[in-house]
């Protein structure tokens, strides 16, 4: 057992905002000295693609802020999701906030450990040729051999 | 201001890039050197007080003027 503080991630989310948490939580944590580990599973494992094309929906999320007021059914018309998407990029890029590509790219350099869920990577026939490389592949006995001597645990 | 050996102009940049960014130039930094860091996001005040109170790496000097923060971090 060393001294090292440890921080275990659940990332369960696939959406470009909640792709944003674990992704600055471990790298600050990594930035810190903790050793960090963020556990990939259902949706989350979207977050390992080697292209992220990760969207977010103001349907079913009043609370997210628009520019102006638009009406429940209207948010669900087509290209929607893509015009809030891309809206959401571009305030975030005006607003020096770093894309998930360069934090994701980030916890590898301050060698976060990645593991994807074998199980959902399998239930949902991804194709791990699609994911960066550097990905581990375990089960939730893998994760509880990190978590349970972490002093951080959280679920995303 | 003190003197510094090196300087990372953070401006523009929000969290957690700012953190990141001088822990990167810290790590190809002597111990005993110091870092200056330009920053212009606001929550950097609190957050550089906090690195450097968990990395062990002495925080010196700490101000903002004109809307920017600097700081001056001396490495461990």
């Amino acid at each position: 057992m060393s001294d090292t503080k440890k921080l275990a991630i659940i990332a369960t989310k696939g959406t470009l905002d909640w792709a944003y948490p674990p992704f600055i939580l471990a790298s600050t944590a990594a930035a810190l000295g903790y050793e960090t580990q963020i556990f990939f599973t259902f949706y989350g494992l979207q977050m390992l693609r080697k292209e992220l094309n990760l969207k977010v929906s103001p349907l079913g999320n009043p609370g997210m802020p628009m520019p102006m007021p638009v009406p429940v059914l209207m948010q669900a018309l087509p290209g929607m999701q893509s015009f809030i998407t891309g809206m959401m990029k571009k305030t975030m890029k005006d607003k020096g906030v770093a894309s998930l590509e360069d934090l994701r790219e980030l916890c590898q350099e301050a060698e976060v450990k990645f593991i994807a869920c074998q199980m959902t990577v399998d239930l949902f026939e991804f194709d791990t040729k699609d994911f960066i490389d550097g990905v581990e592949y375990g089960g939730a006995a893998t994760f509880f051999e990190f978590a349970g001597e972490s002093d951080i645990c959280l679920y995303i | 201001m003190a003197n510094f050996d090196q300087e990372l102009d953070a401006s523009g940049l929000n969290c957690p890039l700012p953190i990141l960014r001088a822990k990167k130039a810290l790590n190809g930094m002597e111990s005993g050197k110091v870092l200056h860091i330009i920053a212009t996001d606001p929550g950097s005040v609190k957050d550089f007080e906090a690195f450097a109170k968990q990395t062990g790496n002495e925080l010196m000097e700490s101000g903002e003027e004109g809307g920017k923060y600097s700081f001056l971090i001396k490495k461990s």
